[in-house]
């Protein structure tokens, strides 16, 4: 993925009420969202919210009710003014944009796809499919073989003619995401566009559109309050409280450092297993020996007794694996000399190393049933360091015993 | 102690009301003759129309009309309603009532359907609206028509213009009703794939508020209907002759097949124009 920034949202907020501007100046003096609410009666819905986008990425934004989730997508195509800051598009302040260039924008940028589905009642799912080019003024024929090319993408080539209320929740929204694709939009945005959904059509939509976007590379900022989706889906994440943008980043990197309690609320529950990989919590703390000419077995036990540890991890000069050695085994190689005395003939047999992208849940057999950490390796085969019983049982237990206060219980 | 002297102190709102009209007639009287012309026009092409259709003709023209849009009971029953008033001696001042009424409903459509747009969009214009919907709805007619006849004379044409004051509100009222029953995220959804204000109204709101709309169009056209008998005292032609000349002269008889045969058109008009907002 490039790091090409794709839109960029620089101190933007959102008050809503009759005194916008009480509210921004009081908030700068520090006053928090209640005590602003008592004196103004505005409500803030967005707060000083930083952050960048970038480009072929699916950007989650996840918070609960009421975190400004949906206000702060609905200010990326300014469907909600904000109140100040500014919405960079490719560079371009889209906050500043008078109502011509807006639409413009709208038209050839954008696209979006709704909770509610949001489809037109009175046309058919064709007409539906094509709605966003019939308002960029593309003609008949060309609009409607690209809305059904839009269609066949999701599968709904066969159910052109019908009306909307004639598919199932799932089916309408596969219009709803053709009638975004049907534009080819450089963003996606997705308001919750899942969330009413089965769970099964949901993981069924996910997958498609995890297919999609391996097809095409767009940019989609995807709004959920569901935080496995966020996990299945998302590149980044940032992570809403009360207005505010409190943690942006990657999954584990969310996962592993939480920014307070209100993340780490939201993790609770969250089975690590799934989200972290083996390259994520290997530490490269054993003692690594490198094989060159002239390194005797003698030298490796003598490291090892000195570091007092039981196994050695053998790598070359490139850092490349070449096995794992232990005290038994390089005494007993030292106490037969009539063996060659090369540091390769106490390897261990039947090493398995594990893979960086391996998820915890994959190495777990590897990690139980061999007395040694499990050796990992990155695509190249190069050693990273390595998992132990106790390394992988410390990272289950940091994530489920740091629970916060009983004060900030919630349900996700 | 007496706070409020009401024998004393009047507020001589008569008076005032008595004087103004006065001054609008002395002034403006050849303003309000002018005003008058597009109605008067259409008025004419419309009785000359009817007047010229042989009676089969615009029985078929109902029944083709019924038959597409409201089933064949209603088909018969219109059918059966026309053969009637013919043979009740009715059938031109049926023919004239029939063009006050499409006469009226189209001035109805022509200013209520833009002016319920509007209030739909707009909270304020709205709330400015509705005092005026309400007066013009529960006004009795007959204050109004004195004003009315010294403005724009005795005939048909008056007749039209106070039932257009009549039959509008509800054209109004039901099509503001349709514009704010369009769910917000429809609209949401037109802006967000790039539409204009004018593209979210044309392409979204008025298609949808379309069946709201023709329930309007309907109760206007009852409305106009039931000013018939009221727009006679004032020299307009039609159905509510006979039932005024019938009071006049106590001949019930005349004022009941008058009476008849105005409900009977009523509801052909009504079943048509129902089906239609149906479909």
């Amino acid at each position: 993925m490039s790091n090409h920034v794709k839109i960029s949202v620089r101190n933007l907020f959102k008050i809503f009420g009759p005194h916008p501007k009480n509210a921004l100046r009081l908030l700068k003096q520090g006053l928090n969202k209640e005590e602003i609410f008592k004196k103004t009666e505005t409500t803030v819905g967005v707060q000083d919210a930083s952050f960048d986008i970038y480009t072929g990425e699916i950007f989650v934004i996840m918070g609960l009710s009421g975190s400004g989730k949906s206000t702060m997508v609905r200010m990326l195509n300014r469907l909600i003014e904000p109140t100040t800051g500014q919405v960079l598009i490719d560079g371009e302040d889209i906050v500043s944009m008078n109502n011509d260039q807006l639409v413009k924008m709208r038209r050839e940028k954008m696209s979006m796809v709704f909770q509610s589905f949001a489809l037109m009642p009175h046309m058919t799912v064709l007409q539906n499919a094509a709605f966003g080019l019939e308002m960029d003024g593309i003609d008949k024929p060309s609009r409607e073989a690209r809305a059904l090319q839009a269609l066949e993408q999701v599968g709904l080539e066969s159910r052109a003619e019908s009306m909307p209320s004639e598919l199932s929740g799932g089916m309408q929204q596969r219009v709803g995401l053709a009638r975004g694709l049907a534009v080819d939009p450089d963003i996606l945005l997705m308001d919750e566009a899942f969330s009413a959904l089965d769970p099964l059509i949901r993981t069924e939509m996910q997958d498609e559109l995890l297919k999609l976007q391996s097809k095409a590379k767009r940019t989609i900022v995807f709004i959920s309050h569901d935080l496995d989706e966020a996990m299945r889906i998302g590149d980044r994440i940032a992570i809403m409280e009360g207005g505010s943008v409190v943690q942006v980043g990657t999954p584990e990197e969310i996962l592993q450092n939480p920014a307070d309690d209100y993340v780490r609320a939201f993790f609770r529950g969250v089975d690590p297993t799934n989200i972290l990989t083996a390259g994520d919590i290997a530490v490269d703390s054993q003692v690594t020996i490198i094989v060159t000419d002239g390194k005797s077995p003698r030298a490796a036990l003598q490291r090892l007794i000195k570091n007092d540890r039981d196994y050695g991890y053998v790598i070359d000069s490139t850092r490349k694996f070449q096995g794992i050695v232990s005290t038994d085994s390089l005494r007993e190689l030292i106490d037969r000399p009539e063996y060659p005395q090369e540091i390769s003939n106490a390897y261990l047999p039947n090493i398995v190393p594990a893979h960086t992208n391996d998820s915890m849940q994959d190495i777990l057999p590897e990690v139980a049933s061999n007395p040694w950490p499990l050796p990992i390796l990155d695509s190249a085969g190069g050693y990273l360091g390595a998992v132990s019983k106790n390394l992988f049982l410390r990272t289950l237990h940091r994530s489920e015993s740091e629970e916060p206060d009983e004060s900030i219980e919630m349900t996700v | 102690m007496r706070i409020f002297n009401f024998e004393e102190q009047l507020i001589p709102l008569d008076e005032w009301v008595q004087t103004a009209v006065d001054w609008l007639v002395m002034n403006y009287r050849e303003y309000f003759q002018i005003i008058k012309a597009p109605v008067q026009i259409s008025l004419e092409a419309l009785e000359w129309l009817f007047a010229t259709l042989p009676p089969f003709v615009v029985i078929l023209l109902f029944a083709l009309a019924a038959w597409r849009f409201a089933g064949k009971r209603v088909t018969i029953f219109s059918i059966l309603t026309f053969v009637l008033i013919g043979y009740l001696g009715l059938w031109e001042d049926t023919m004239t009532t029939l063009s006050m009424v499409i006469c009226s409903v189209l001035f109805c459509a022509a200013t209520g359907i833009p002016l319920g747009i509007l209030a739909g969009r707009s909270k304020r214009f709205e709330t400015f609206l509705r005092p005026f919907l309400d007066a013009m709805q529960t006004t009795p007619a007959f204050v109004y028509l004195v004003p009315v006849v010294m403005l724009f004379s005795i005939g048909t044409v008056s007749g039209i213009l106070a039932t257009i004051v009549f039959a509008l509100p509800p054209i109004v009222r039901l099509t503001n009703l349709g514009i704010r029953q369009v769910h917000p995220e429809l609209i949401e959804a037109a802006t967000a794939f790039g539409a204009t204000p004018w593209q979210v109204l044309r392409k979204v709101q008025i298609p949808l508020a379309m069946p709201s709309i023709m329930a309007g169009l309907n109760q206007t056209i009852m409305m106009a209907l039931s000013m018939v008998v009221i727009a006679a005292l004032i020299g307009a032609g039609g159905l509510g002759n006979p039932v005024v000349q019938g009071l006049n002269t106590l001949e019930i008889g005349l004022a009941t097949i008058g009476g008849l045969s105005i409900v009977l058109l009523a509801m052909v008009l009504d079943r048509i124009t129902q089906g239609i907002a149906q479909k």
